[in-house]
C-alpha cells in the first residue's frame, strides 16, 4: 500500500492493527497511549473501526458498520506535518493542481476516552476525505509534546481514486488477476448484512450489560497488578476499548436511554482517564 | 513618515472567526501604539485562511522626547526624603531649584525607538490575542488558533527583531499553497507585500474577495441564462474559505428538482458551501450549483465540478431519503408521540407539554386575530411536529417549512380532523388521533382549510429577525404570536431573561416578532391579559416549584416588580382560586411582570426605529394602556399635536404649571376638591370655563379612540391658559383666591394627563 510506503519512507514505524474492537483507529494504544507522555513517536498503520450504530444492512453505498481507517501520528507534530499530509496525497496519486484542496475547520472530540484537539476535515473537490488534528488533550491529561493525527477513510479514498460511487464495487484485487476479479460487497457485503442484524436487534442487553460491568471492574484490578514495578496498563486499556465498544453496541440497540447516556460515556472516560494516568506515570519514571 | 507592516501567517484559521480576528488586531495595535504614545495616520488589518496582515502608516521613529518638571521635597526636610527622591528620579541634588520653599526637578526622557516598542507589542499581541478557541503544537507553549508559521515584521523597510517562543520574524512570507511557482517571498513594505501576493494568487483583503466571488459567479450564471441565489453569510464563509477563489457552475441530477428548494439551498450551503441557481423570474431553482474553489485549475475546473457534482449527489440522496421517510402516512401522529421525548428546556417541560400549551394558547388568541378558534389549537398543536422529522433532524434550519410541506401533503386528512378536533385543552396527541380516523380522508386535492393549517405551520416562527416579513394570515397570527408568547413567559419564569449582549434564547426576537405582528395588523388585544393566561398555562404546567410562597418571598417578589396585585391576591387568599393552589405560579406573576417593562423597552426601540419620539413614547406608555395599536395612535397624534403651535404653547403652560404645583406643594399639602367659577377675574373665569367645556369633548375623544379629536379639544386649552399666566397671580395672599387657582392647575394637569404623560415630554 502506497501510503504505508510514503509514511514508513517519512520514518514512521508501520504497525498493523489492534486486536480489539475499536470505534476509531485513534482509540489503538498506538494513538491514545503513545500520545501521552513526554517521548516522540511516530507511526502509520491501518485499523478497522466498528461503529455498531452506522450498520446499514449494506444498502447504503457510503455508510458501514465495519470500515477501515488509515491512521498516522506523529509526536511531537513536525513543523511542515500540512506539506507532509499533502505529500501523501500526491504519493496516492491526487494531483493537487487539478483537485481542490481544502482544509476546513472541524474540532475533534472523544468525551469516551476524554480527548479533543483542534484541526480540520480535509475536503478534496468537496469531499472528506481525511481528519487532520493537532492532539491536546488524552485521558483528561494535556498531550505535550503535541501529537498530530491523520485519520484516512480508506473506503472513501479509494472510491475516490477508482471513481468508483458505491463501495460494494470497489475493486478488491487486481480486477485483471487469472483468478478472477473479487469486489469490496463479495468479501463484506453479507458481514455488513449479519452484523447490521446483530447490532440492532441481536444482542441481548442483559448480556452486554454484564459484560461491560465486568470490564469496568477488571480495569483497577489490572492497574493494581504490578509487573517489573509497572502496572499493567496495556491489558487494562484493552478493557476499556472492549467496555467502550460494549457501550456502542448497547447504544445501537437502543438500550441506553438518553439521561444514561452521559453517565456510561463518564464511566468509560474514567476508566480511560486511569489508565492515561498510569502511562504517564510509567513514561515519567522511565524518562 | 515610516510603515509598520505585520503578518502572522499560519495553517489554516477557521472562516468564522477572521473578520473578528481582524479587528481584533487592529484595536490592540492601535491601543497598544497609542499607550506609547506612537500615534498613526491609519492602521489596517487583513484576514484571510492563512494570514493576520496588519499595515499602520505614517509612524515616527521613535516616541517623542518627554521633559516634564517634578515637584521634590520642601526645602529642610529630613535627608531621607531627599535622598529618596533623588533615588526615584535620577536627579542628581545641583541640578534642583527652589521655588516658593519647594526644591523642583527637571526630568527629561529621551522617546525610545519604535521598533523597540513594536517588538514588545508584537510580543503583547500574539501571546493575549484572543481566539474563541487556541492549541499549542509541537514542543511549544505559545498558543494561537492553529500552528503559527512565519512572522513578517518590517517597519520602516527594516526588520524588527524579535522573537517568540522560538520563532524568529523576518521579512518572508508565503503565496498560495498550490499556484504558487515559488513558495516564499520577501517583502520590505506593503506595496511589495501587496504586488508580491497577488503575484502568488493570494487575494489579501476579503472585500476584494467577496467581490471576486460574486463577479466571477455572476458572469457564469449570465452566460448559461442563469441567475446566482445570493446569500451574504454564505459568501462572507466561502471568502475566508479561499486565498484565490475560484467559481466554478457545476451540473447537478435534475431529478433532485422535485426536492423542495429550501431542502436543496440548505444542503448544499450547510454540507458543501455551495450557492444555489436559478433561472431569472422562475420560481424553484436551476439544475446546477457554484462552487468556490481555491484554485483556477489548468481544465478550467472540469475535475472540480466533476467531483463536486458527485458529492452533491450522494448529499441531495441522503436529502431525498428523508424527504421520502417523513411524507409516509401518519408521521404527524408518530412525530407528536414523539415530542413527549423531546425536553423543550429542563424546568419547562417536554416539547409536547409546550405544544398543549401553545395551542390553548392560540385558541384564546384566535378570536382576537379574526382566526377560528378550533383551528387555530389544531395548527399550534401540529405545528412542532416536524422537529421529530428526518430532514429537521438533518436540517434544524428547516423547522417550520418542513412541516408546511408535509402538513400540504397530508393535507385531505386535517378536514376531519376539525370537525373532531377536541375540544378539551387537556387533550393531547392521543385526542388527534381518534379524530382522525374517525372518518376517511375526504378528496386528495388540498383543500382551503389544510392549506391555512399548512401555512400557519411554516409560518409559525415568523419574523425571525428585523428583514423577515410578519406572518398576515389570521391562523398564522395566531400560532405565531401564542408560540412566541409561551417562550417569552417560559423563560422569563425560570429567571432566564435576556442580560446585556446575552440572549441565548432569543427572547429579544420573540418579544419584537410579538410587536411587530401585533403593529402590522392592527391587532386589538390587552396583552397583559394575554400575557397572564400564558403565564398561567406556564405555570401549571411547571414540575418544580420556583419559589416557595412564604410572606416573606411573596413581599420581595411584589416589590422587586411592582407588583402589586401580587400582595393583593395573597392577602385575599385568591390565590388557591386564581391559580388553583399552585404555588410556583408566584415566579410566573414575576415573570409576567417583567415581561411588562421589557416589553415596552422593545417597543420604544421598534417606534425609535420608525423615527418616533422616545420621549412621546414614554409619555404615553406613563398611562399603562397595554393596548399596542392604541398606544401607538396616542403617540402618532402626540407627536403632530406637539408640531403645531398650540401643543407647544400648551406644553409650555403644562410645564409651568406643574412647577407652580411642586413649589406649592413643598410649602404645604395642595387644597383638594374641584375648583369654582371665580366671577373675577376674567382670566380665571375663562379658565374655568374652557376645562368645564373640553372635558366632554376629551371624554367622547378618548372614548372613540380619536386622539387627533383629543388633541383638539386640548388645544382649546391653550389660549385661555396662557391668558392666565398673563394675568392672574396664582399665589394670591387670599387663601380661598389661590386654593381656587391651584385647583384650576390640578385640573389642566389632570385633562392633560389623561392623553399623555406631558411631564415626560422634553422641549
Amino acid at each position: 500500500m502506497r501510503l504505508n510506503q510514503y509514511w514508513g519512507d517519512q520514518g514512521c514505524v508501520i504497525l498493523q492493527p489492534h486486536d480489539v474492537e475499536v470505534g476509531a483507529g485513534t482509540l489503538h494504544p498506538a494513538t491514545v497511549l503513545r500520545a501521552l507522555g513526554p517521548k516522540s513517536w511516530n507511526a502509520a498503520y491501518v485499523q478497522p473501526s466498528r461503529r455498531p450504530g452506522d450498520g446499514r444492512y449494506g444498502e447504503n453505498p457510503n455508510r458501514l458498520q465495519h470500515y477501515y481507517q488509515y491512521q498516522v501520528i506523529l509526536k511531537p507534530n513536525p513543523a511542515n506535518m500540512q506539506d507532509l499530509y499533502l505529500g501523501s496525497l500526491r504519493a496516492i496519486g491526487l494531483d493537487l493542481k487539478l483537485h481542490d484542496i481544502r482544509f476546513v475547520e472541524d474540532d475533534w472530540e472523544n468525551p469516551t476516552v476524554g480527548a479533543w484537539g483542534l484541526g480540520w476535515e480535509v475536503w478534496c473537490d468537496g469531499m472528506e476525505v481525511s481528519q487532520y488534528t493537532y492532539f491536546q488533550q488524552v485521558g483528561g491529561l494535556d498531550v505535550f509534546p503535541v501529537a498530530g493525527e491523520m485519520t484516512y477513510g480508506l473506503e472513501r479514498l479509494a472510491m475516490y481514486v477508482f471513481g468508483v460511487d458505491n463501495v460494494y464495487d470497489l475493486p478488491f484485487n487486481d480486477p485483471d488477476s487469472p483468478l478472477g476479479a473479487v469486489s469490496y460487497g463479495e468479501v463484506f457485503l453479507e458481514n455488513e448484512r449479519q452484523h447490521s442484524e446483530a447490532n440492532f436487534h441481536g444482542y441481548d442487553v442483559d448480556v452486554l450489560k454484564g459484560q461491560f460491568e465486568d470490564m469496568e471492574r477488571q480495569v483497577p484490578l489490572m492497574l493494581a497488578r504490578n509487573y517489573q514495578n509497572k502496572a499493567l496498563v496495556l491489558p487494562a486499556y484493552d478493557m476499556v476499548l472492549k467496555a467502550s465498544h460494549l457501550f456502542n453496541l448497547m447504544n445501537a440497540r437502543g438500550a441506553i436511554a438518553v439521561a444514561e447516556r452521559a453517565s456510561y460515556i463518564g464511566r468509560i472516560r474514567d476508566l480511560c482517564k486511569m489508565c492515561a494516568q498510569a502511562w504517564v506515570d510509567q513514561q515519567e519514571d522511565a524518562a | 513618515m515610516p510603515q509598520l507592516l505585520l503578518e502572522l501567517f499560519s495553517e489554516e484559521i477557521p472562516a468564522r472567526m477572521q473578520g473578528n480576528a481582524a479587528r481584533d488586531l487592529e484595536r490592540m495595535a492601535r491601543d497598544g501604539l497609542s499607550k506609547a504614545g506612537l500615534i498613526s495616520e491609519g492602521l489596517k488589518a487583513f484576514a484571510g485562511p492563512r494570514r493576520l496582515t496588519l499595515v499602520v502608516e505614517g509612524l515616527p521613529v521613535a516616541q517623542p522626547d518627554v521633559s516634564e518638571e517634578v515637584k521634590g521635597p520642601r526645602v529642610g526636610a529630613p535627608d531621607q526624603a531627599m535622598d529618596g527622591f533623588l533615588r526615584k528620579t535620577g536627579l542628581a541634588r545641583e541640578a534642583l531649584v527652589e521655588r516658593d520653599g519647594v526644591w523642583f526637578g527637571h526630568i527629561h526622557r529621551t522617546g525610545r525607538p519604535t521598533a523597540e516598542i513594536i517588538a514588545e507589542l508584537v510580543g503583547e499581541i500574539v501571546r493575549g490575542f484572543a481566539w474563541p478557541k487556541s492549541m499549542t503544537w509541537g514542543r511549544g507553549k505559545l498558543r494561537w488558533v492553529r500552528p503559527l508559521q512565519r512572522i513578517l515584521c518590517v517597519f520602516n523597510r527594516e526588520i524588527v527583531p524579535l522573537e517568540i517562543d522560538g520563532l524568529v520574524a523576518g521579512d518572508l512570507s508565503e503565496g498560495h499553497r498550490f499556484m504558487a511557482e515559488t513558495r516564499v517571498f520577501r517583502a520590505r513594505d506593503f506595496d511589495e507585500y501587496h504586488e508580491a501576493l497577488a503575484g502568488h494568487f493570494v487575494v489579501l483583503d476579503v472585500e476584494e474577495r467577496k467581490a471576486r466571488i460574486l463577479e466571477g459567479a455572476r458572469t457564469l450564471c449570465f452566460a448559461r441564462g442563469l441567475e446566482l441565489v445570493e446569500d451574504d453569510g454564505l459568501l462572507e464563509e466561502v471568502a475566508g474559505l479561499a486565498e484565490w477563489p475560484t467559481p466554478i457552475l457545476g451540473d447537478m441530477d435534475p431529478a433532485f428538482l422535485d426536492l423542495p428548494p429550501e431542502v436543496i439551498r440548505t444542503s448544499m450551503r450547510t454540507h458543501q458551501k455551495y450557492f444555489a441557481v436559478r433561472k431569472p423570474g422562475e420560481a424553484g431553482l436551476a439544475p446546477y450549483f457554484l462552487v468556490v474553489a481555491n484554485i483556477e485549475a489548468p481544465d478550467g475546473g472540469k475535475a472540480i465540478a466533476a467531483g463536486n457534482a458527485k458529492v452533491l449527489s450522494a448529499r441531495l440522496s441522503d436529502a431525498r431519503f428523508f424527504w421520502d421517510e417523513d411524507r409516509k402516512d401518519g408521521n404527524f401522529e408518530r412525530w407528536l408521540e414523539k415530542l413527549n421525548g423531546v425536553t423543550f428546556h429542563a424546568k419547562l417541560g417536554t416539547m409536547a407539554e409546550r405544544v398543549e400549551r401553545i395551542a390553548a394558547l392560540a385558541k384564546e388568541i384566535a378570536p382576537l386575530v379574526g382566526a377560528d378558534p378550533d383551528k387555530a389549537a389544531l395548527a399550534a398543536r401540529l405545528c412542532k411536529a416536524d422537529l421529530a422529522s428526518e430532514m429537521v433532524g438533518e436540517f434544524p434550519e428547516l423547522q417550520g417549512i418542513m412541516g408546511g410541506y408535509y402538513a400540504r401533503a397530508e393535507g385531505a386528512s386535517f378536514e376531519t380532523r376539525s370537525a373532531s378536533a377536541p375540544q378539551d385543552d387537556e387533550q393531547g396527541a392521543g385526542g388527534l388521533t381518534k379524530g382522525r380516523h374517525a372518518e376517511e380522508p375526504a378528496s386528495a386535492g388540498v383543500s382551503k382549510h389544510a392549506q391555512e393549517i399548512a401555512d400557519a405551520i411554516r409560518d409559525h416562527y415568523r419574523p425571525q429577525g428585523p428583514g423577515d416579513a410578519v406572518p398576515t394570515a389570521p391562523l398564522s397570527v395566531a400560532v405565531a404570536l401564542a408560540d412566541k408568547l409561551d417562550t417569552l413567559v417560559g423563560f422569563f419564569a425560570i429567571d432566564e431573561k435576556p442580560t446585556g449582549s446575552k440572549d441565548p434564547f432569543a427572547l429579544r426576537r420573540a418579544a419584537l416578532g410579538v410587536l411587530r405582528i401585533i403593529l402590522s395588523g392592527s391587532y386589538r388585544m390587552p396583552l397583559m391579559e394575554v400575557l397572564h393566561d400564558a403565564a398561567l398555562r406556564v405555570g401549571l404546567a411547571q414540575q418544580a416549584p420556583v419559589i416557595e410562597a412564604t410572606e416573606a418571598n411573596i413581599r420581595r417578589i411584589a416589590e422587586e416588580t411592582g407588583g402589586s396585585e401580587i400582595i393583593a391576591a395573597y392577602e385575599q387568599s385568591t390565590f388557591a382560586a386564581e391559580f388553583g393552589g399552585n404555588l410556583p405560579l408566584l415566579a410566573i406573576m414575576r415573570a409576567r411582570d417583567d415581561l411588562r417593562p421589557f416589553l415596552a423597552d422593545r417597543l420604544k426601540v421598534l417606534l425609535r426605529d420608525q423615527g418616533k419620539r422616545h420621549d412621546l413614547v414614554d409619555a404615553v406608555f406613563a398611562l399603562g394602556d397595554d393596548d399596542l395599536v392604541r398606544i401607538v395612535a396616542r403617540v402618532d397624534a402626540l407627536s403632530g399635536f406637539l408640531a403645531t403651535e398650540d401643543g407647544t404653547n400648551l406644553l409650555q403652560g403644562y410645564k409651568r404649571a406643574a412647577n407652580i404645583l411642586r413649589a406649592e406643594e413643598k410649602k404645604g399639602p395642595l387644597p383638594t376638591g374641584a375648583p369654582t367659577r371665580a366671577a373675577a377675574p376674567a382670566e380665571e373665569g375663562a379658565l374655568f370655563d374652557a376645562l368645564t367645556a373640553a372635558g366632554p369633548k376629551l371624554d367622547a375623544a378618548l372614548a372613540a379612540e380619536d386622539f387627533t379629536g383629543a388633541m383638539t379639544a386640548l388645544a382649546a386649552l391653550r389660549g385661555p391658559v396662557d391668558a392666565f399666566f398673563d394675568k392672574v397671580l396664582v399665589n394670591s395672599d387670599v387663601a380661598a383666591e389661590r386654593d381656587n387657582r391651584l385647583r384650576l392647575l390640578q385640573t389642566v394637569q389632570t385633562a392633560m394627563g389623561r392623553v399623555a404623560d406631558f411631564s415626560l415630554v422634553t422641549g
